[in-house]
C-alpha cells in the first residue's frame, strides 16, 4: 500500500486499515529520517492504533508534533540541549485535543533551539535539509514538520509560530501552513517563546487538511487566558461556500522580493482574478516596521521566559544556551531594563497597535490580502551566517500579520529555478480563518501544485 | 540627652497578607499549604514547568479589591499583572507575577488610636496590589533544600507612605490592621503561620534636617510577630543613629531579624534602585472592571471594626468593654447573636447598665460568663444572670426578725438616730438571703420594723 501524497482527509475517506497507515508512516520516517533529520524522536515501540482511536474523528491516523510542544510520554526539548532529557509530566491543550481527536503521535521534530530562528540550523540536534535539496534548509523554526510533511513522512504536522515559523518553513518546503488569530488555538504547554506572539497550527499536504485540524485545534481553553472565547466555525465545511473576495494587494509587500518568487505571484493574481475575486490595490505599513518591533518585543519576552532554565532544575546550566538564545536573552534584558523600557519596549507596543490598526482599517475595504509569503526561496545550508538578521530578513513578509495577531496562510504556488518551492501567503482579518481558508483552497485548486514528485524521491 | 530630640525616625512599611482563596492566584491548585508535606502541593504552574500558563483567580482579585477599598483606597479600573524578574532558587519562573504601575487600588488611608499620644493617626496607604507567593528555602546544614507548596500562593501586598515615626505606632497599626483583615474575612492574618509578613522600611534623620526623607533605607525582613517588629525598628533605630552619629551614613540594603539575638543583619546590599525589569504579563490580558463588577465588590463589604465599635457604643456599651468586644469578629458576631435572642425572648431581665447591651457586653468583656460554651448555653447563663429573683416573703420575715435579735448594737444606734446603721442591717439580710432579695425592699420592712417596735 502507497499513501504517499494521499493527504489525511482522503486518508479519513479512505477508510483504510489504521495499522497499515500507521506501520505505513512509521516505516517510511524509520527509512528517510536520517536524510532530513525531520524528526528528533520517533516513538520506538511502533505505535499501535488504539483501540479507542479507530473510528474516531482521525482513526489513529500518524501526525507529528513540533518538539515545542508537551507529550506526556514522549520527551520534549524545543530542541535544545537544555531539555535533552526533559519529560513533561502534563500535555499541551493541543496535544489532549489531538489524541482525543483519534490522532497518533508518530513523533516529534526537530526546530531551531527554543524556535529562536527562520532555518532549523540553530537546532542542538542537527539540521533539518529540505526534501526537495538536501543541501537546502527546510526553512524554520517549525522546519522538521515542514519537512517531514513535504517528503511524505506523515500525513500532517503541527507547528508553531511566533512570527513567520509556520509559513516560512511551510513556504520552503512546499506544504500547507496557518498560522490562526493569536489566542484561537491554546498555547497552554507550548514551550514559551515570545507569549504575545506564539501561536501553533497545521502544516500540511492541502488547505482542507489544514480546515479540518484547525477545528480540532481551536478554541477556549481554561488554562490560556488569552485564548478567544469565540465559537468555532466550520472551517472544513465553509471551504466549499465558493465565496468570492476582494483580495488587497499591497506594493510595500514586493520590495525585494525575488524575481521567481513575483512570477507566482503573478500568475497566483491572475488565477485569483480568473476565479472572480476582485484585486484591489492597498497600501500598508511597510513590513519592515514589523521587524523592529518583533526584534524588540520577542526579545524582550524572549529574555524573561528563558530565565527559568537557569541550571537549578532541568539538569544542564545555562551554557548550554546557544548563540542565538544568548544573543537574544541580552537583546532583551536590555531591552527591559530601568530607563531602556520606555524607550524600546513600550515604543515597540506602541508601533504594534500601529501594525494592527493599519490593518484593521485596510479589512474595511478588502476582504482579505494577498502577499508572497518569502521574499526568497530556501538559503543553502550555511548562508545565515552571512546575513546579520537572518530570521528578521527573511520572515519580513510573515512579521506584520504575526505583530497584528491575525490569521494568515500560505501554500505552495510553483517551484523556482533552482527547483525550490515558492510560497504565497493569504492574510485575513482577527478570527478570519473562514476567509483566508477559502481563498486558499480556491487557488489551490488551480495550481495544482504536484506534491508527489519530492515524495518520490524518498522510496 | 534624649536621642528622640535629636533624631527622628521615618518608617514605612510593606504588609503582605496571604488570601486565603481555595485554590492559587494562576491555577487550580490547592492554596492549602502550610504544615503539608513539602512540594505535595504543587502543580505545573507552582514549579514554573515549561508551557504552564497563569490563569487568574477571581475571588483573589475580588479580595484583593475589597481590601483596598475598606482601606479607603482608589480602584484602577483598567489594571494588569506585570513579570518582575530576579533569579532566586524559591522563585521557579525566575519571575514573580506581580502588579507594577497599575495596581488594583492606590491612595487610601488607615487610622488607628496611637498608644503614644493618645488621639487619632491617619496613615497613608500608598497601594495595595496582588502577587503570587514564592516557594520556601529550607536551610538543612550545607544543604537548601525548596520547599514549592507556598508556590502561587495569592498575597495582597499594602505599602504604606513612610507616615511611622515610632515603633509602637507600627506595632498598633499592625495589630488594628490584623483585625480590620479578619473582619474582611480574606486572611487568617497570622504572622506567626506568615500569613501576614511585615518589611519595614526605616531610615533616620535629624530633627534639623530641612530633607523630609534621607537618602538611603533600610528594609527589614524575618519579622514574624508584632513584638519582634517593635524590637527590630527599635534595634535599627538604634543601630542607625549610632552611624550617623558617628559621621556616617547608612548602607542602603535588606537586613534580616535575628529573633534570639534581637539584632538586625545585613542579607543584601541594593546598591543603587534594582533592575526588575517589569513588563507586562503577556499571558494576561489587561482588566477593564466594569459596574457591575465593582459592585460585587462593594457588596462583599462586611461592616468594618471600627464602624463595629462606634454602633456599640451607640448601643450604650462603654467605650473600653465595646473595643474590647470588636477586637474579634467571632465574638463580636457572637455577642451580637445573643443580643437578637435575649431580647426576642419573653424574659423580663434587669440591668445596672445604661442599656441591657452595655450590660451584656460587660458581662463578656469580664468574663463572667464565658462564651466560649455553645450560644445557647451562653444565653441561658446571661439569662439567668440578669433575671431578678423570686423572694421567699415567709423566710424574709423570720431572717429580719432574726438579724434584728442578733445585732442589737446596730438596732439601738438606728433607735438613737443614727439612720446610717440600717446599711449594715440590710446587708446582713441580703447576705443570709444569698442575694435572693431586693434591697430596696429589704430597707422599708426593716425601717416598719424598728420603728413599729
Amino acid at each position: 500500500m502507497d499513501f504517499r501524497g494521499i493527504s489525511l482527509t482522503e486518508l479519513l475517506v479512505q477508510k483504510n486499515n489504521p495499522q497499515d497507515v500507521i506501520n505505513y508512516f512509521y516505516n517510511r520516517t524509520k527509512r528517510h529520517n536520517d536524510a532530513i533529520n525531520a524528526y528528533l524522536y520517533v516513538d520506538e515501540s511502533e505505535p499501535i492504533a488504539k483501540k479507542n482511536r479507530v473510528s474516531s474523528l482521525l482513526n489513529a491516523i500518524p501526525l507529528a508534533l513540533k518538539d515545542n510542544i508537551l507529550t506526556k510520554h514522549q520527551p520534549t526539548t524545543a530542541a535544545s540541549q537544555i531539555l535533552s532529557n526533559f519529560m513533561s509530566p502534563y500535555a499541551a491543550t493541543i496535544t489532549h485535543k489531538l489524541t482525543q481527536a483519534g490522532a497518533t503521535i508518530l513523533g516529534k521534530t526537530n526546530m531551531d533551539a527554543w524556535a529562536h530562528g527562520s532555518s532549523t540550523e540553530t537546532s542542538d540536534f542537527g539540521i533539518t535539509t529540505n526534501p526537495y535539496n538536501v543541501a537546502f534548509v527546510a526553512g524554520g523554526s517549525s522546519g522538521g514538520s515542514a519537512a517531514a510533511v513535504a517528503a511524505g513522512l506523515v500525513p500532517a504536522a503541527i507547528g508553531t509560530e511566533t512570527a513567520g515559523s509556520i509559513r516560512g518553513p511551510a513556504s520552503w518546503s512546499g506544504v500547507v501552513g496557518l498560522k490562526p488569530t493569536y489566542g484561537r488555538v491554546s498555547r497552554y504547554g507550548i514551550i514559551a517563546m515570545g507569549s504575545s506572539w506564539d501561536c501553533p497550527g497545521p502544516i500540511t499536504q492541502t488547505v482542507e487538511d489544514a480546515a479540518l485540524l484547525l477545528e480540532i485545534l481551536a478554541g477556549v481553553d481554561r488554562y490560556d487566558a488569552t485564548s478567544i472565547n469565540a465559537p468555532v466555525e466550520r472551517y472544513k465545511k465553509q471551504l466549499e461556500e465558493n465565496k468570492k473576495f476582494t483580495i488587497g494587494v499591497a506594493d510595500e509587500y514586493f520590495d525585494g522580493v525575488d524575481k521567481d518568487v513575483m512570477k507566482s505571484v503573478d500568475s497566483s493574481l491572475s488565477r485569483l482574478t480568473k476565479l472572480g475575486h476582485r484585486i484591489k490595490k492597498i497600501h500598508l505599513m511597510h513590513p519592515k516596521y514589523a521587524i523592529s518591533v518583533y526584534m524588540l518585543l520577542q526579545r524582550s519576552e524572549v529574555s524573561s521566559n528563558l530565565g527559568r532554565y537557569d541550571g537549578i532544575r532541568y539538569g544542564k546550566n545555562r551554557s548550554y544556551f546557544g548563540q542565538e538564545a544568548q544573543r537574544r536573552i541580552m537583546l532583551g534584558s536590555y531591552a527591559l531594563s530601568t530607563g531602556y523600557y520606555d524607550k524600546y519596549y513600550k515604543k515597540a507596543q506602541k508601533v504594534r497597535y500601529i501594525i494592527r490598526e493599519d490593518f484593521e482599517k485596510v479589512f474595511q475595504d478588502v476582504d482579505i490580502i494577498f502577499a508572497p509569503t518569502m521574499p526568497i526561496t530556501a538559503t543553502r545550508i550555511g548562508d545565515i551566517s552571512s546575513f546579520s538578521f537572518y530570521g528578521e530578513q527573511m520572515d519580513v513578509l510573515a512579521e506584520p500579520a504575526a505583530a497584528a495577531g491575525i490569521p494568515a496562510i500560505t501554500i505552495p504556488a510553483g517551484i523556482d529555478h533552482k527547483g525550490l518551492p515558492i510560497g504565497v501567503q493569504f492574510m485575513g482579518p482577527y478570527l478570519g480563518e473562514s476567509l483566508i481558508l477559502q481563498a486558499a483552497y480556491q487557488l489551490e485548486k488551480e495550481i495544482q501544485f504536484d506534491r508527489l514528485s519530492v515524495m518520490k524521491k524518498y522510496e | 540627652m534624649n536621642n528622640q530630640k535629636e533624631f527622628i525616625p521615618v518608617i514605612g512599611l510593606e504588609i503582605h497578607v496571604q488570601l486565603a482563596t481555595k485554590t492559587k492566584l494562576f491555577d487550580r491548585g490547592s492554596a492549602d499549604w502550610f504544615g503539608k508535606k513539602p512540594n505535595t502541593v504543587v502543580g505545573p504552574l507552582a514549579l514554573g514547568l515549561p508551557g504552564t500558563l497563569p490563569v487568574p483567580n477571581k475571588k483573589a482579585i475580588q479580595w484583593a479589591m475589597l481590601l483596598g477599598k475598606s482601606l479607603n483606597c482608589k480602584i484602577n479600573k483598567i489594571s494588569k499583572f506585570d513579570r518582575k524578574h530576579y533569579f532566586y532558587p524559591d522563585l521557579p519562573k525566575a519571575y514573580q507575577i506581580s502588579q507594577y504601575d497599575q495596581p488594583f487600588s492606590y491612595d487610601g488611608y488607615f487610622e488607628f488610636i496611637s498608644p503614644v499620644t493618645g488621639t487619632k493617626k491617619n496613615i497613608t496607604i500608598t497601594r495595595v496590589h496582588l502577587e503570587e507567593d514564592t516557594g520556601k528555602l529550607i536551610h538543612q546544614g550545607n544543604e537548601t533544600l525548596i520547599d514549592f507548596n507556598r508556590s502561587g500562593v495569592p498575597l495582597a501586598e499594602i505599602v504604606t507612605e513612610p507616615d511611622f515615626d515610632n515603633s509602637d505606632d507600627v506595632k498598633r497599626f499592625l495589630e488594628e490592621l490584623q483585625v480590620h483583615v479578619r473582619y474582611l474575612g480574606i486572611s487568617d492574618a497570622d504572622m506567626e503561620k506568615g500569613s501576614m509578613r511585615l518589611e519595614p522600611n526605616i531610615s533616620v534623620r535629624h530633627r534639623k534636617s530641612e530633607q523630609k526623607l534621607p537618602n538611603y533605607k533600610v528594609e527589614i525582613k524575618n519579622i514574624n510577630s508584632f513584638r519582634y517588629a517593635k524590637q527590630a525598628i527599635e534595634f535599627e533605630i538604634k543601630r542607625q543613629e549610632h552611624l550617623i552619629r558617628s559621621g556616617e551614613t547608612p548602607v542602603q540594603e535588606t537586613r534580616g531579624y535575628d529573633e534570639f539575638k534581637g539584632v538586625t543583619f545585613s542579607q543584601r546590599r541594593k546598591e543603587g534602585a534594582e533592575d526588575y525589569r517589569y513588563f507586562p504579563e503577556p499571558d494576561i490580558p489587561p482588566f477593564i472592571f466594569d459596574d457591575d463588577f465593582l459592585k460585587v465588590i462593594d457588596d462583599m463589604m462586611p461592616e468594618l471594626p471600627h464602624e463595629r465599635l462606634a454602633r456599640f457604643i451607640a448601643q450604650g456599651i462603654k467605650p473600653g468593654d465595646a473595643y474590647v468586644l470588636t477586637r474579634s469578629k467571632s465574638i463580636s458576631d457572637t455577642y451580637e447573636l445573643i443580643i437578637k435572642e435575649i431580647k426576642s425572648s419573653v424574659e423580663k431581665l434587669t440591668h445596672k447598665s445604661k442599656t441591657l447591651e452595655g450590660e451584656i457586653a460587660k458581662l463578656i468583656v469580664n468574663k463572667k460568663v464565658s462564651i466560649e460554651k455553645d450560644t445557647r448555653s451562653v444565653i441561658k447563663e446571661i439569662i439567668q444572670q440578669l433575671t431578678p429573683q423570686e423572694t421567699n416573703e415567709e423566710e424574709l420575715i423570720q431572717v429580719i426578725e432574726s438579724v434584728i435579735e442578733t445585732n442589737q448594737k446596730p438596732v439601738q444606734d438606728f433607735k438613737n438616730g443614727k439612720e446610717n446603721s440600717i446599711t449594715f442591717l440590710i446587708g446582713q439580710v441580703m447576705k443570709t438571703m444569698k442575694g435572693k432579695a431586693d434591697p430596696v425592699g429589704v430597707r422599708k420592712s426593716l425601717e416598719k420594723k424598728l420603728t413599729d417596735t
